[in-house]
């Protein structure tokens, strides 16, 4: 086997493509005869021999002409793929247990269309597409994610059969994907706010009751905080401000990895910790996470959701 | 075995296939019987009602049932499953009901494969020029369904526009492939019994009526051309089969005498000779109908002792034969006795009336006898036509003396039987006689409604001489050609009896047409390759010659369609290529421009970190902003181009 796989990584240019947009040149398509083009040889063989045996000059003609188109479909269906260009993009994050989507952006320079170019990761659901001419097309192709973590979908194989479905010509392609794959979320009861009293947190502090001052603004905090009259005073280019808080603490929820039952399977604890952030973000409350050797301080948004949910994805791999 | 699901076939491509199954369907219903066709109609008429309404597909053992009736059908309705016929109706069953369970990619693909078979079944009845647009149009359907089938929906023009385009690039393929394929001539196995039903033309045998009714047909008989002038027409004698057995009603050819073989005919030439080649209509028979008579005669065939040119097979597919005749010839003037003997007899009854008739001549020189038979019939209210009255057992009593009405077989079969009674050695000829000289390629052609019978008789010391007793009744016959020989009202033809010019000149046209495609597509055969290749400098060209230049031209087409397909290379702009040039050039001497870099940028950078390079960078990326997003045109390309001129050269660098 290790020979042959040295072949194949050879003959198919095995590889990551680390180059953007991905340029399909003749090296990176191949073609071979589809098993409906061997039928259409045989049956052409057949024909054939009928023609002889009752020497049919207009059935040599007509085998003659479906010939030429075999061979003339051959050069189209190599040309349907030939000097398209490929351009990832970011996949968006998903729960384990549902579909990856990787877009992929198909720009196509010639003026005529590209049609029924078909996408998939091995082993995976085939999407089709089509170009218009001079024009560019997005696919985006799926990917089970059944795990939490970081998705490598592998390679795409981009098929065209078109025109005629007598030749299969297909490319490799290897671009940087991946998806960050969150833990499928089981919903349990928040843990009580009481809990947030925990030993080692600095109460009262980043809290919503006590309007405590001003501060630059961080990413994570919520837009509803911006002090924008005082925003609109200032005049020069300055970071925006929001109105920091303290007290309060009741509203303010940890999620902890040490809150989950102890005796489950580690994997369903991230997924408890994901059913909390869902139901934490809906109730528009406060939360921060805290995991083994992670901790992420409350707040509140979509960004915050984000990044506790990739924390848990994350959680026990080696960082990039 | 589950079958693996396929590919599911889109609903919008059904009717693409349904209108595949048809166009390769219709033309057989014409061979087909009738119920055949009707079940194939509704057959494509129920899965069309199907898809209209959203239906699902009928069951599959359903359908084993119904294909099983068909097959039963046709085996009873030809009695067998084996041969042309029987396997055409399969086919076309197949393909009616293949669509009555085509629900993915796979069953389509199988649906145009079996249209592509049936194309060529097709050609088993008809190989016309029509049919041969028929097939160029069912091919662009066939490959536009498949185009439909495998690339989605698309507007119905775009999918003509490419199938078109596919068949276009095709055709070199077709005419490389058509003039080298190495041509086998077939067939490669006993063909059914049925291959060669419906071929018309003399028969093995003459009565009266026979030639009268092959008369009715306008089909061509064959086509010749001169190599220099074309005869008169009162010369063009087509020899066919020749008769001298009489049972009292029929005209046979004698069956070969036994005892020694006879010698050759022995044949004296005299004056000028007349080459020329024939397109022969198959006719099933072994006789090739040359000029009278022949000198030179074509490969594998001989001369047939009453000077007829035999074939080695019957004729069975429409062939190209070559000739020299010379018109005035003596021929057999030294003819076995054991022959002349035969040429006299008779049937040993009937007719008392011809031969006492014939006993007052005998004592007159031959030839003065056949001179009295044609003043007789010259003089005497003797009627040429087409319908002549039926004859009882003393037919040629009847005739001379009662009816007097008769076509050629009548006159000529009269005349030889007057002949032998008075002891003049005679006997009768089939044949063709005149033809017609189509303007538009110079071809004679000759068709069915010139079919004669004229009679020889054998004269000491000039052999055998042709004497045509219809030239003494009707010459109008002989000069002019039939049409002009019979009355209005006689049931002719409407192709021989064409009067106004403008129709006639397109009955030329289209028989010349008809004659270059008969040559060049349908009458191209191994031989026929040899000779047209020769003439394209591939002298004697074996198989291997013939697959080596096959391929290297193949190579060729298929390069130059790749390269007609490849798209053509953008035109870079003159700006953006001269300001690329530019950055290069600055690179080559280490300031390269970033990506991202706009041009005025890139100068301010240059301008800091290269100061010699500065100016003349700052200029041309003033003239390439100017030019790009300027509005003053082009103005100011060649000031840019200078630029890369003007640059410093390249510093070398240090070891």
């Amino acid at each position: 086997m290790r020979p042959l796989a040295a072949v194949q990584r050879w003959l198919f240019r095995l590889g990551r493509d680390e180059q953007v947009p991905i340029v399909l040149t003749q090296r990176r398509i191949f073609i071979v005869p589809t098993r409906g083009g061997i039928v259409f040889a045989i049956v052409l063989a057949v024909m054939l021999i009928g023609a002889i045996n009752y020497n049919l000059s207009l059935g040599h003609a007509l085998i003659f002409l479906l010939a030429g188109l075999g061979i003339v479909a051959m050069v189209h269906t190599f040309h349907n793929l030939f000097g398209l260009r490929l351009t990832p993009a970011r996949a968006e994050a998903v729960f384990a247990g549902e579909s990856a989507y990787f877009p992929l952006a198909i720009d196509n320079t010639r003026p005529q269309p590209r049609r029924a170019l078909e996408f998939a990761f091995s082993h995976q659901p085939v999407v089709r597409a089509e170009v218009p001419p001079a024009g560019r097309a997005t696919v985006a192709i799926p990917h089970a994610a059944p795990r939490r973590g970081r998705l490598d979908p592998g390679r795409i194989t981009l098929t065209s059969r078109y025109p005629l479905g007598l030749f299969r010509a297909w490319s490799y392609l290897h671009p940087t994907f991946s998806c960050i794959v969150y833990p499928r979320p089981i919903r349990t009861p928040l843990p009580p706010a009481a809990s947030t009293a925990h030993a080692d947190s600095r109460h009262g502090e980043g809290g919503l009751e006590d309007f405590a001052g001003l501060r630059p603004r961080q990413a994570s905090d919520p837009t509803r905080h911006i002090a924008w009259k005082a925003v609109a005073r200032r005049s020069d280019e300055q970071p925006l401000l929001v109105k920091e808080f303290a007290g309060g603490a009741a509203d303010e929820l940890w999620l902890d990895w040490a809150l989950t039952p102890g005796n489950r399977d580690p994997e369903e604890r991230l997924s408890i910790l994901a059913g909390w952030i869902l139901a934490a973000e809906e109730q528009q409350a406060l939360y921060g996470l805290r995991l083994p050797g992670h901790l992420l301080r409350p707040a509140q948004g979509p960004t915050h959701r984000a990044a506790c949910l990739q924390a848990l994805a994350l959680h026990g791999e080696p960082t990039r | 075995m589950r079958r693996r699901p396929g590919v599911a076939l889109e609903l919008g491509a059904v009717p693409w296939l349904l209108a595949a199954a048809l166009a390769t369907t219709v033309p057989h219903a014409e061979h087909l019987p009738p119920w055949l066709s009707a079940l194939v109609g509704s057959a494509l008429l129920w899965r069309a009602w199907l898809w209209y309404r959203r239906r699902p597909l009928p069951a599959r053992w359903a359908l084993a049932l119904l294909v099983g009736g068909c097959v039963a059908g046709i085996a009873w309705q030809f009695h067998t499953l084996l041969g042309k016929d029987p396997g055409v109706a399969l086919l076309v069953v197949f393909m009616a009901l293949k669509p009555l369970e085509m629900d993915n990619r796979r069953d389509a693909m199988v649906v145009i494969l079996l249209g592509y078979f049936l194309l060529l079944t097709h050609y088993f009845y008809s190989q016309s020029i029509p049919a041969g647009l028929w097939l160029l149009s069912t091919i662009t359907l066939l490959t536009a369904t498949l185009i439909r089938v495998h690339g989605g929906a698309q507007p119905v023009a775009a999918i003509a526009r490419l199938a078109c385009l596919l068949l276009v690039q095709a055709l070199p393929f077709m005419l490389i492939l058509y003039l080298l394929f190495p041509r086998v001539s077939g067939p490669l196995w006993g063909l059914p019994q049925d291959a060669y039903s419906a071929l018309s033309g003399l028969s093995e045998q003459m009565s009266p009526g026979s030639i009268s009714s092959l008369t009715q047909s306008g089909a061509i008989a064959f086509r010749s051309q001169f190599a220099g002038e074309v005869p008169e027409k009162a010369d063009l004698y087509w020899r066919g089969p020749v008769f001298d057995d009489y049972d009292g009603l029929t005209w046979r050819a004698r069956p070969p005498a036994g005892g020694p073989a006879r010698a050759d005919p022995l044949i004296e030439a005299r004056g000028q000779v007349h080459a020329y080649t024939s397109i022969l209509e198959a006719h099933n028979q072994r006789w090739l109908l040359a000029l009278d008579v022949p000198t030179r005669l074509p490969p594998d065939s001989r001369l047939a002792p009453t000077l007829e040119v035999l074939a080695r097979e019957p004729l069975r597919v429409r062939s190209r034969v070559s000739f020299v005749s010379a018109l005035d010839y003596r021929a057999s003037v030294a003819e076995a006795a054991a022959v002349l003997q035969q040429s006299l007899a008779l049937p040993a009854q009937f007719n008392p009336r011809t031969r006492a008739l014939a006993a007052e001549w005998q004592s007159l020189p031959p030839r003065e006898i056949a001179e009295a038979a044609l003043t007789k019939f010259r003089h005497e209210p003797f009627y040429y036509t087409l319908q002549p009255p039926l004859l009882g057992p003393d037919a040629m009593d009847e005739f001379l003396f009662t009816t007097r009405r008769g076509f050629c077989e009548h006159y000529a079969s009269a005349f030889v039987f007057l002949m032998r009674a008075a002891g003049v050695p005679a006997r009768v000829v089939a044949g063709y006689q005149g033809g017609e000289v189509n303007p538009v390629d110079g071809y004679l052609t000759v068709r069915q409604s010139d079919a004669h019978a004229w009679a020889e008789i054998w004269l000491a010391g000039q052999g055998w001489v042709r004497v045509d007793p219809t030239a003494a009744v009707a010459p109008a016959r002989i000069e002019q050609g039939i049409a002009a020989a019979l009355p209005e009202g006689e049931p002719l033809p409407v192709v021989v009896r064409i009067d106004a010019d403008w129709l006639r000149q397109l009955r030329n046209r289209w028989e010349a047409a008809n004659n270059s495609w008969n040559q060049w597509v349908l009458g191209y055969n191994p031989q026929r390759q040899r000779e047209v290749l020769s003439r394209l400098g591939l002298a004697d060209a074996d198989w291997q010659k013939m697959t080596a230049t096959l391929a290297v031209l193949c190579g060729t087409a298929l390069l130059i369609v790749t390269l007609w397909t490849l798209p053509a290379r953008r035109a870079v702009d003159p700006v953006q290529r001269a300001w690329q040039r530019y950055c290069k050039e600055l690179a080559r001497r280490g300031m390269a421009r970033a990506e991202w870099e706009g041009p005025l940028a890139f100068a301010q950078r240059v301008a800091r970190e290269r100061p010699d390079l500065a100016q003349l960078t700052s200029e041309a990326a003033a003239c390439y902003a100017e030019l790009r997003y300027g509005c003053q045109g082009d103005a100011r390309l060649g000031q840019l181009q200078q630029c890369l001129h003007r640059l410093p050269p390249q510093r070398r660098r240090k070891a």
